[in-house]
């Protein structure tokens, strides 16, 4: 008896398709064949998660993949990006080594890597798990739990591209990997690009990833970023998503830290229909220092989710999480972060507080900051605060003669500003600064560059 | 016609009653004082001319320059002419003094039909009046009162009167906080203010201030209500004799 594909669990058909294309997905090193199929197996034991799943309580991924969408496997050539979208997509004045995933498949001709320093490697990769084997198998599937976390699980059992970056030892990686994650289809896409990114010793890397949708079909993008932050190196990672309202992703990002280390993110979640953030960092040696900084800004019936967690295994350490949310319409926000301080991990400085601004009574925030504390020397603080804007900051700025939208946009401005001013890299900041400006302009159609 | 006439003025908040029955008139070119004991309602008075909305007005008008102007928003009320100098001016980190007073400068200008000013005329006129009000210049480089000092705060909110020019100033308890220089620049800042074509009401518990901005009359409130009025020489009773005198006055009156 034929079973059609409608009866099928979400569950199912994934493993299915998994079966279906387990042979061509993944060239390069055996062994990482014998990851994916373990991965599959975590998979199907995990399950996705149910209705009693306390992680992803307010944020239904598993309805949402009721919807049957195709897994990706194979490139699209007919995908009709061409040079000018990239172009259009790109940050004015940035002067970045480009790397162009197209439905999470790599791009070459509308990638421009450019010149890289001795030793860098930007590129694909599915061509980098052949090529450089080696450091694929040291660092692949090291620091996202594809054991325990079921979208990992699910990534690492599809790996086939995604963006590969390797910054040797001291060396320093002057401009920016800009990842441009394009998503172009006419089919509903499943999609999941994987990303690896090592910086050794007292290496220096910039990576900004930014998520767009040029069609209308209905996509989720499952994506896997492993980082790897060698003793003594720097990595500043920005995350920018800026999908169209047809377009969900659940992100998941493992940044590991060795000693001496400085690890910091910042993630804008500016569109998209469900966006769910999982951002797992690990210090798991002496003196690393971690930030995490998030802007999400939720309109319509956007869903944003961030999911963090900071594990602080050894002393000496230092984390800063600041996440902000600004939620109009019948948005949904969430926060759910946790820091982790085990027993020996003395003398840890973790700091982490969530502000979110509701702008209509159909918008909600659900949101647990959260402190596991085993050690005894620590100094940490956490905390959270949702509501309207202030009254009496509206009444100051309208006795001055400003509207209210004027006196409104005046404060979102500046209440999102404390995130934007995180961002180093200049053109970037300016984008984002006018991005959030727009948004909240009296005017607020006006369309903005990453306007989904 | 009076700059600002208050007729019979009822005003509460959740249910208690502040106001009951403020009666007040201000002609143009004129300073009056408001002094009177903590929580007898002055600022609620202030606020609710400059249009807060948490207050709820039961009874009596407002009219300025002879129109009610209880119906407008707080923004068409500053656009009209009228000025709020906070007690506790608001701290907005983010927000920068420059944007701000360009978009509130310019929104005042516009609702008096004058251009909006350019960026080169701004920045003159912001050294111009924070000279003219001693406020140091390097704070309109700043977060809107952000991590400003008291006396900055209070110097900050005389600087923005003067860059919007208003047509009734009214200034809540801007000589607390102040050093005895600060005030005097203050008042001096002030005292260029007036003019024959402004206002002003000034809120305060010290006769040293008007000593400095002398009134032309001096109003106590005491429970919602003006219970005496008189020149600037009440002020120096009420110093001297303390407020007990008039409450058992206007008890007697009443
Ligand atoms: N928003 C409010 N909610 C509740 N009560 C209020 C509110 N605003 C004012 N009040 C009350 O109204 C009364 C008058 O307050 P107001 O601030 O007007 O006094 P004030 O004369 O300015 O006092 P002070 O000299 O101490 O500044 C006080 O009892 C105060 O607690
Ligand atoms: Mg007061």
């Amino acid at each position: 008896m034929s079973t059609s594909s409608t009866d099928l669990s979400a569950e199912e058909r994934l493993v299915q398709a998994f079966e279906a294309n387990e042979g061509q997905a993944l060239n390069g090193a055996a062994s990482l064949g014998e990851i994916r199929r373990e991965a599959i197996s975590r998979f199907s034991t995990l399950g996705l998660p149910g209705p009693k799943s306390e992680a992803y309580k307010y944020s239904p991924v598993t309805r949402a993949l009721r919807h049957e969408y195709e897994v990706n496997v194979d490139a699209e050539p007919e995908h009709g990006v061409t040079e000018s979208d990239v172009d259009d997509l790109l940050l004015p004045g940035l002067d970045a080594h480009i790397i162009t995933l197209v439905n999470g498949r790599f791009d070459a001709d509308l990638s421009r890597i450019g010149d890289l320093p001795d030793g860098v490697i930007a590129r694909d990769f599915h061509g980098a798990s052949a090529e450089h084997a080696d450091l694929i198998s040291e660092h692949f599937a090291q620091y996202a739990d594809h054991r325990e976390r079921v979208f990992v699980a699910l990534n690492t059992a599809f790996t086939k591209d995604g963006a590969f970056v390797y910054v040797p030892n001291n060396t320093i990686l002057e401009k920016p990997i800009h990842v441009l994650n394009v998503t172009s289809t006419d089919r509903d896409l499943f999609i999941q690009p994987r990303n690896l990114v090592i910086a050794e010793q007292s290496a220096s890397a910039t990576v900004i990833e930014t998520d767009h949708t040029l069609t209308d079909s209905q996509t989720f993008t499952n994506a896997v970023t492993e980082i790897a932050v060698g003793a003594n190196a720097h990595v500043d990672h920005y995350k920018v998503q800026a999908e169209g309202e047809n377009a969900s992703q659940v992100n998941n990002i493992s940044a590991y830290q060795t000693r001496d280390s400085l690890f910091s993110t910042t993630t804008f979640t500016l569109s998209g229909r469900l966006v769910r953030n999982n951002l797992h960092i690990t210090a798991d040696a002496e003196n690393c220092e971690s930030r995490l900084y998030g802007l999400f800004m939720g309109r319509d019936e956007m869903h944003v989710d961030n999911s963090t967690l900071v594990d602080h295994t050894m002393p000496n350490c230092m984390s800063d999480e600041l996440y902000k949310g600004i939620l109009d319409d019948d948005a949904t926000g969430v926060f759910n972060g946790k820091v982790f301080v085990h027993r020996d991990a003395q003398n840890i400085k973790a700091y982490q507080s969530n502000d979110n601004i509701l702008l209509t009574n159909d918008a909600d925030i659900y949101t647990k900051p959260e402190l596991e504390i085993y050690a005894d020397d620590v100094q940490c603080s956490h905390g959270a605060t949702s509501g309207q804007l202030d009254e009496e900051a509206m009444f100051y700025l309208r006795s001055r003669g400003l509207s209210r939208s004027q006196a409104q946009s005046m404060l979102l401005v500046a209440f999102a500003g404390d995130i934007v001013d995180h961002v180093e890299v200049e053109p970037l900041r300016e984008v984002l600064s006018e991005t959030v400006t727009e948004r909240f302009a009296e005017t607020s159609e006006a369309a903005t560059r990453w306007k989904a | 016609m009076a700059l600002l006439e208050i007729n019979d003025l009822h005003v509460s908040v959740e249910d208690s009653e502040i106001l009951r029955g403020v009666d007040l008139t201000i002609d143009t070119g004129q300073t009056h004082a408001i002094m009177g004991p903590n929580g007898s309602g002055k600022s609620t008075l202030a606020k609710v001319l400059a249009g807060r909305e948490e207050y709820e007005v039961d009874r009596g008008s407002v009219l300025f320059e002879g129109e009610d102007i209880l119906g407008d928003e707080p923004d068409e009320r500053a656009e009209k002419g009228i000025f709020l100098a906070f007690q506790y001016p608001v701290e907005l980190p983010g927000v920068s003094m420059n944007n701000f007073l360009k978009e509130s400068v310019n929104k005042v200008r516009e609702a008096r039909g004058e251009e909006p000013l350019g960026a080169a005329d701004l920045l003159q006129q912001i050294r111009e009046k924070a000279e003219l009000v001693g406020l140091n210049a390097d704070l309109t480089k700043r977060s809107v009162n952000e991590g400003f000092s008291g006396g900055e705060k209070k110097r900050n909110e005389i600087f923005q009167l003067a860059m919007l020019e208003p047509k009734l100033a009214i200034m809540d308890e801007t000589d607390s906080g102040l050093d005895i220089d600060a005030l005097r620049a203050v008042a001096d800042g002030v005292n260029k203010l007036r003019t024959d074509d402004r206002g002003f009401m000034v809120i305060t518990h010290y006769q040293r201030l008007l000593n400095y901005i002398v009134p032309d009359r001096v109003h106590v409130m005491i429970d919602g209500r003006i219970v005496r009025s008189g020149g600037k020489e009440l002020a120096v009773e009420l110093e001297d004799k303390g407020y007990e005198w008039v409450r058992e006055d206007a008890a007697v009156a009443a």
